[in-house]
């Protein structure tokens, strides 16, 4: 029985607590950020073709911000791509699953990425190809706001925009926390959305924890048909979920210890 | 050289529609025949190296085989991540082609000069690099990479670049080519440069030289298996139009050590106490000793002749 991505989003961040504390590993707060979004694109909107994903037929997911490589994990076997049992080896020696998301060991990634504005060239590509098929399928690109320093995506957000790629929808994980904190005072992005309508792109602005929302929003965005990319900016908190690592840099990079990880548990399962 | 590789592209395309054209706003009078006759296949990037190589590792992942098109360290040094991650970690076949390889920009400067291209490229997995040393060697290496699609650097010269008279029929096409026999000294180039190498054995052959030429166009993976037996002296010079560290000869060296073949090795390569020299392409070459009369001295040194 397949699952609401409502219900994915709640199991992925048990596992994805799980799999950061057994693994000792980074970017936590990143990963519970992204999930709600992830959820909806593999549970409720991406069409990707398992038997054959590379088909132009076959919608693509990349998610350009592979340091939430625990979350997406977490959220690709709840949508039934590999098994759970997978989550167990995160970051172990030998395990399929890393702390980058890794192409060629499970199903639903195109891509390894890891190294910030990679992305969004590569769904260029895929979208390009896409089109010059005339396929209806589409191609959906993840990236975090602190991505948006990248010069490729500002390259390629002229180039998107150039060859009218109205298959291509950008998701932005808009939690305004980079590595240093605040992506305002790191480099400022704001106006964020103006930036993105100025370089000819549809803009949506949504709370990227409300799945209704999301979904609403990526429906209205595939059937805009205005000869655009479009870009949904999703509002997060990071660290969402757990009441004391929501909007605290400190996650990115710190595993919880014990005490912490069982408060944690505990909330998350609170609300599942 | 450069009309060559479109020419045949051309030809290639007509044939095999997975075959497609990606520019970085270089080629002007040069790419746009391929656009007007495959324009749903072309595709002008701008000025955005890294983007570039990214879309075309996306349009691989389609089932499609680019062509990046641009000149000197712009598709290499410019995105070499790109190159790194998207194109050689996922094993897809984007060939990266660049006009004006060595010093073939001269008078422009070092930073039109790609003469460390092949040391960054070979470092990376799964690629193959091709250096032509002539406008056959081009079409040969262009069956050759849509025959073997994989991540591929081809290193092409300019334009005028002429045709190369092989006068021996040991070849492998788009790989390795002998092109003067002898056994007095066995000279292995790559590149452009091979042609003042030819130039250099004919000459120094009135003299009653013997002076061996092999162009070696593939130089990954090297085929050793053609270019060890096929190597006729016991005195090699090797020369490329590259920086010392990481490139042609490092590559042969790395094969020679494998099969412990122990010949005895001179080289010539770009000095880098000379990159910051103005001039045309020869006289470069020539602070180097790249010119005919650079070569020349170096082989009669190695042969123990007076020049």
């Amino acid at each position: 029985m397949s699952l609401s991505s409502n219900e994915i989003a709640a199991l992925a961040r048990v596992s994805t607590l799980k799999m950061v504390y057994a693994s000792k590993a980074a970017h936590l707060g990143s990963s519970l950020s992204v999930i709600d979004m992830i959820s909806v694109l593999f549970g409720n909107v991406a069409n990707i073709l398992k038997s054959e994903p590379d088909s132009l037929a076959s919608d693509q997911v990349i998610v350009s911000k592979g340091h939430a490589a625990a979350g997406t994990y977490a959220v690709l076997s709840h949508s039934g791509f590999f098994s759970n049992s997978l989550l167990d080896d995160y970051c172990k020696d030998g395990a399929s699953l890393g702390g980058h998301v890794t192409f060629g060991k499970v199903p639903g990634i195109p891509f390894s990425t890891g190294s910030l504005g990679h992305g969004l060239p590569l769904g260029i590509g895929l979208a390009l190809a896409r089109t010059r098929a005339s396929t209806d399928s589409f191609v959906y690109v993840v990236m975090s706001d602190g991505e948006c320093d990248e010069g490729t995506t500002w390259e390629s957000a002229l180039i998107a925009n150039h060859f009218k790629l109205q298959n291509l929808i950008v998701l932005i994980d808009r939690n305004r926390m980079q590595s240093f904190g605040d992506t305002e005072k790191t480099i400022t992005l704001e106006p964020f959305p103006e930036k993105w309508q100025s370089f000819g792109w549809n803009v949506f602005e949504v709370d990227g924890h409300d799945h209704e929302e999301i979904t609403r929003t990526l429906l209205q965005a595939k059937s805009a048909g205005t000869s655009k990319p479009s870009v949904i900016i999703c509002n997060t908190i990071k660290g969402k979920g757990v009441s004391f690592m929501e909007n605290e840099v400190v996650w990115h990079y710190r595993p919880p210890n014990d005490e912490q990880y069982k408060l944690a548990l505990s909330e998350l399962e609170a609300t599942k | 050289m450069r009309d060559s590789f479109l020419t045949s592209l051309i030809t290639l395309a007509e044939n095999d529609d997975r075959i497609a054209l990606l520019t970085g706003d270089l080629g002007f009078g040069v790419v746009e025949k391929f656009e007007n006759k495959f324009p749903d296949r072309f595709w002008n990037c701008g000025v955005a190296e890294q983007s570039m190589i990214g879309i075309a590792a996306g349009l691989a992942k389609s089932g499609m085989l680019p062509f990046v098109y641009s000149i000197a360290n712009f598709p290499t040094f410019r995105c070499l991540e790109q190159i790194r991650n998207d194109v050689c970690y996922h094993n897809l076949p984007v060939t990266i082609v660049s006009v004006g390889a060595g010093l073939g920009y001269g008078t422009l400067g070092y930073t039109h000069h790609g003469i460390e291209d092949i040391a960054a490229m070979r470092s990376l997995p799964n690629i193959s690099i091709y250096s032509p040393s002539d406008p056959v060697d081009v079409t040969e290496v262009l069956a050759r990479i849509c025959e073997h699609p994989s991540p591929t650097y081809l290193r092409l010269g300019k334009n005028g670049e002429p045709k190369i008279e092989q006068l021996t029929k040991n070849s492998m096409p788009g790989s390795i080519r002998e092109l003067t026999g002898g056994s007095d000294l066995t000279i292995l180039a790559t590149g452009t440069i091979t042609e003042n190498c030819v130039r250099v054995a004919q000459a120094l052959k009135t003299q009653g030289f013997e002076i061996q030429v092999i162009s070696i166009a593939q130089v990954e993976p090297l085929n050793t298996n053609f270019l060890l037996p096929l190597i006729s002296s016991a005195k090699v010079l090797i020369v490329e139009e590259h920086v010392k560290r990481g490139g042609f000869a490092a590559a042969l060296f790395e094969a020679f050590n494998e099969h412990r073949y122990t010949p005895e090795v001179d080289r010539l390569f770009v000095k880098e106490s000379m990159i910051s020299e103005i001039g045309t392409q020869e006289f470069l070459r020539g602070l180097s000793g790249l010119d005919k009369a650079g070569i020349t001295a170096k082989c009669l040194e190695i042969l123990g002749a007076a020049s």
